[in-house]
């Protein structure tokens, strides 16, 4: 009896200083979780102390960054006003969404609760390729159709903020329909039945029920195009004019913090205080993409279903 | 089933010689998160018998099964204590290697679960873990494993087709199959012919029975029928607790517990 | 106003809605290809660009496309596995696991010029490579791994639980039931989230202005050696990729057919992207017929 016990010890009882078999494993894993962890960490504490360099070395106020109208980083006075930027930054995002939201909700009902057959087989595809075309090809389209529309049509350059509204509404209208849509679909089968039951038409279930059920979810669709549409760059650059002054209106030439960047980035020498503004610009993005997830990690904790 | 009654009165006769409790598990307790799903059993389970397990849904009786070769494990809430010992040596303590113990306390599940690969694959799939390459070698396992397990005829001719295109009986034997390749001591079966229908179940219960001339089987049933067809003891289990655990005969013709009874004569359940 | 009249016209309001958004979507797709077609043919596809000239075609645009991809696939997709095994075998609930969460949805939130301008920084000023493939692939790396974690974690969870403790209960390791039963049945899932976000990494531009730049040394195609500079496989050597192709003729080209090279280019791309698609959902389909055994 003992030796017996004695063998299935010595069969099952771990040995010491033996490397355990998952180590090499383990390694690979952890490796890859930590690069993970390192990219997020070095891009923010990168573009963090590149952005806040101009503050810091060129002695340019934090105030006048975010409150003056007037960039004129090649003056004898140069000034540094973000203002226009940072306006048409968030005038584009908010009238994209403006177009967007409508849109790709209502698409998004139309597929799930009205032609569930046929949005399934013949819109979902679609919508799933049209989130895959790339940016530029959006920008393209802008430059070539709706630019000379506005021109012809509306007034002035055509480039402007109406234009690249358009551009970029279109471009998260896939990404909104498709989130939206999910977020509909995943909502339980019974609470249609309940609603239909007691007797509501198509139109009261999906307003008084369904909506409202998955109203953290849609808005979370709206936001993520938000997000997306308030970092697109090339896109936006192509049709909005690039002026340095606030709009008067929306077919005005404007420009938004990403289009500066890709713009001067390339104009300007590395170190320069002209150069540091921008990175100074692309903190306000890095800062703004934080305030997204936080809005996001709101919506999904008030997530009902 | 008269040829199968027959059978088991055979091993039954057969059975009083051996005395060898190869598992003995004392003042057992799991919990999950905050859930006290096993409380305090104690029982000695004999070498080369069939140990039943029956009881309703959630009493504890898989949750205690799947103690024995530790695979609570992978569900990071479940905590134990107590001890069960195997051959005398406690595996539940920490230096034990999970992975060895394994090898030699066999598990199959309720829904059979082949891998998504060929028959041959699907038993040498450990072996090769193990450090067996030779072809021969591992030729020779798979033939033994699935004669035993009363395949071999079945699949010989297609050992290289995928383990998937077995019906649901089949897939269940070559689990069973892929475990005994390991050459255990003990097999865990987790309600294996719930999942089956009648022919594959009696299939499944004659294997079984073969098979304890070899190997310790505990096995959990809801179905009292297979109990008593197959068990030598039978344990009941009760939300958490080990109610009654005795010679099989004695629990389905006199129990002592009330609850037993009302449980086998089907009161609740 | 009666509720089925209420009804009825809602009804209508999100058919319009969908048949915008469709007609918008299908005008799109339509446009690029039908003006596309008109100037794609061999010679576009294989003549090298001019920078004033007429009748410049985009070989080496589109052969640096494929290449950066190449090279950003071969550091996101080992990368991505490990961490997608990690979140979905390794991470325990808990600080550590939010936070390695948390660093995923940073990276997959960053607008994809920050992610340039952060290559610009490491990639290319810190390192001294300069605008090279390899720091646009880097850049990519970054953009494109959430992508991948997340398409692999979900792969790798959506294996049936009762597969994987068969494994461990055959006293086989945790690792290497990863490694023989996990990632193969993962597969199907994985091989197509890859070649889904390839269409995206092959179409992005913003991350690659500063990172791999706009213009490509001249390129010799039958030199294969990838330390010359006009070697097609340095990774040492600038690159201009056919999405920033597509954006540097239209804002700052001077050649006088841009409107033609644009044209082709942006059919080019989202033929690539359709391609890409089209190829995620067949052999994600073919592999998982093969694999559960129907014949």
């Amino acid at each position: 009896m003992t030796n017996q016990s004695e063998a299935v010890k010595e069969r099952l009882v771990k040995k010491k200083n033996k490397r355990s078999p998952e180590f090499r494993g383990k390694v690979i894993i952890l490796g890859s979780a930590g690069v993970i962890i390192i990219a997020a960490i070095a891009i923010t504490l990168f573009l963090t102390s590149k952005g806040l360099q101009t503050f810091i070395a060129n002695g340019v106020s934090p105030i006048e960054f975010l409150t003056s109208t007037n960039w004129r980083p090649t003056d004898e006075n140069p000034v540094y006003g973000a203002v226009p930027f940072i306006f048409g930054s968030f005038a584009v995002t908010l009238l994209a969404a403006l177009f967007a939201a409508p849109l790709g909700i209502g698409s998004a009902i139309f597929m799930t609760e009205i032609a569930r057959k046929w949005g399934q087989k013949f819109l979902q595809p679609v919508i799933e390729i049209l989130v895959g075309i790339p940016s530029v090809v959006y920008g393209f389209i802008g430059l070539t159709v709706i630019v000379p529309f506005i021109r012809d049509h509306i007034g002035g350059l055509g480039f402007g903020l109406l234009a690249g509204t358009i551009v970029v509404g279109i471009m998260i209208l896939p990404t909104v329909t498709s989130i939206a849509a999910d977020a509909m679909r995943s909502l339980p089968q019974n609470l249609r039945d309940a609603s239909y039951a007691i007797g509501a038409t198509r139109w009261q279930t999906i307003y008084r029920v369904l909506i409202p059920a998955a109203l953290p979810s849609l808005l979370t669709a709206i936001v993520l195009g938000m997000a997306r549409a308030f970092g697109e760059a090339l896109a936006v650059q192509m049709v909005i004019g690039n002026a340095r002054n606030l709009p008067d209106s929306l077919v005005e030439p404007a420009a938004t913090l990403t289009t500066i960047i890709t713009l001067n980035m390339g104009h300007t020498t590395f170190g320069s205080v002209e150069n540091n503004v921008l990175w100074s610009l692309g903190l306000i993005l890095l800062v703004m993409s934080y305030i997204f997830i936080v809005i996001i990690r709101f919506l999904s904790a008030r997530r009902k279903v | 089933m008269k040829f199968v009654l027959d059978k088991k009165q055979e091993r039954v006769t057969k059975e009083k010689e051996k005395k060898n409790a190869i598992l003995k598990v004392r003042n057992l307790n799991i919990y999950y998160g905050d859930n006290h799903a096993v409380h305090d059993i104690n029982m000695d389970i004999e070498e080369k018998s069939i140990t039943a397990l029956i009881g309703p849904s959630g009493c504890g009786k898989s949750t205690f099964l799947r103690s024995i070769n530790r695979m609570n494990d992978t569900i990071p809430i479940a905590k134990n204590n107590g001890e069960i010992l195997y051959e005398g040596l406690n595996i539940l303590e920490d230096d034990i290697e999970v992975v060895a113990l394994r090898k030699e306390i066999g598990m199959v599940f309720q829904k059979p679960n082949p891998f998504p690969m060929s028959i041959y694959n699907n038993i040498t799939h450990a072996l090769k873990f193990k450090g067996i390459r030779k072809k021969k070698e591992l030729n020779q396992i798979v033939e033994d494993s699935l004669k035993k397990a009363a395949l071999w005829d079945e699949v010989k001719d297609r050992l290289h087709e995928s383990a998937l295109s077995l019906s649901g009986g089949q897939q269940q034997r070559l689990c069973i199959a892929r475990s005994l390749a390991l050459k255990p001591r003990i097999l865990l079966l987790d309600e294996p012919s719930s999942a089956l229908d009648p022919i594959s179940n009696a299939k499944i219960e004659d294997l079984i029975m073969e098979l304890s001339s070899e190997y310790t089987i505990i096995i959990v049933t809801h179905n009292m029928q297979q109990a008593s067809r197959v068990a030598d003891k039978t344990a009941f289990f009760l939300s958490g607790d080990l109610m009654e655990y005795d010679e099989t005969s004695k629990i389905f013709t006199n129990p002592s517990n009330p609850k037993t009874e009302e449980y086998i004569t089907g009161k609740f359940g | 106003m009666n509720s089925r009249v209420t009804d009825k016209i809602a009804t209508s309001i999100f058919v319009l809605f969908a048949a915008i958004m469709a007609g918008t979507l299908f005008a799109l797709l339509g446009y690029i290809l039908y003006h596309g077609f008109a100037v794609i043919d061999l010679d576009f596809l294989t003549s090298n660009s001019s920078s004033f000239r007429e009748g410049g075609g985009i070989k080496n645009q589109l052969f640096n496309s494929f290449y950066v991809l190449f090279i950003t696939m071969l550091f996101t997709v080992p990368l991505g596995i490990g961490g997608g095994i990690y979140m979905a075998e390794y991470a325990k609930p808990g600080k550590v696991t939010d936070f390695i969460r948390t660093c995923i949805e940073v990276l997959a939130s960053l607008p994809s010029i920050v992610v340039g301008m952060f290559g610009l920084l490491v990639f290319v000023a810190w390192t001294g490579w300069g605008y090279t493939i390899l720091s646009g692939a880097l850049a990519l790396t970054v953009f494109n791994l959430p992508v991948i974690v997340r398409v692999c974690e979900d792969a790798i969870r959506s294996v049936p639980r009762e597969l994987k403790e068969a494994s461990l209960a055959l006293g086989v390791t945790h690792w290497h039931t990863i490694k023989t039963v996990l990632l193969p049945a993962a597969f199907p899932g994985i091989l197509t989230g890859v070649i889904l976000s390839a269409g995206r990494v092959f179409g992005e531009a913003a991350a690659l202005l500063f990172t791999a730049g706009l213009t490509t040394p001249n390129l010799d195609f039958t030199n294969w050696n990838p330390f010359n500079i006009h070697s097609p496989l340095n990774i040492f050597r600038p690159a201009e990729t056919l999405s920033v192709h597509i954006w540097k003729v239209n804002t700052q080209g001077i050649i006088p057919d841009v409107r033609e090279v644009a044209d082709g280019a942006s059919a080019v791309l989202v033929i690539s992207v359709l391609i890409f698609n089209l190829l995620a959902r067949w052999l994600g389909s073919v592999i998982h017929k093969r694999m559960s055994g129907s014949k």
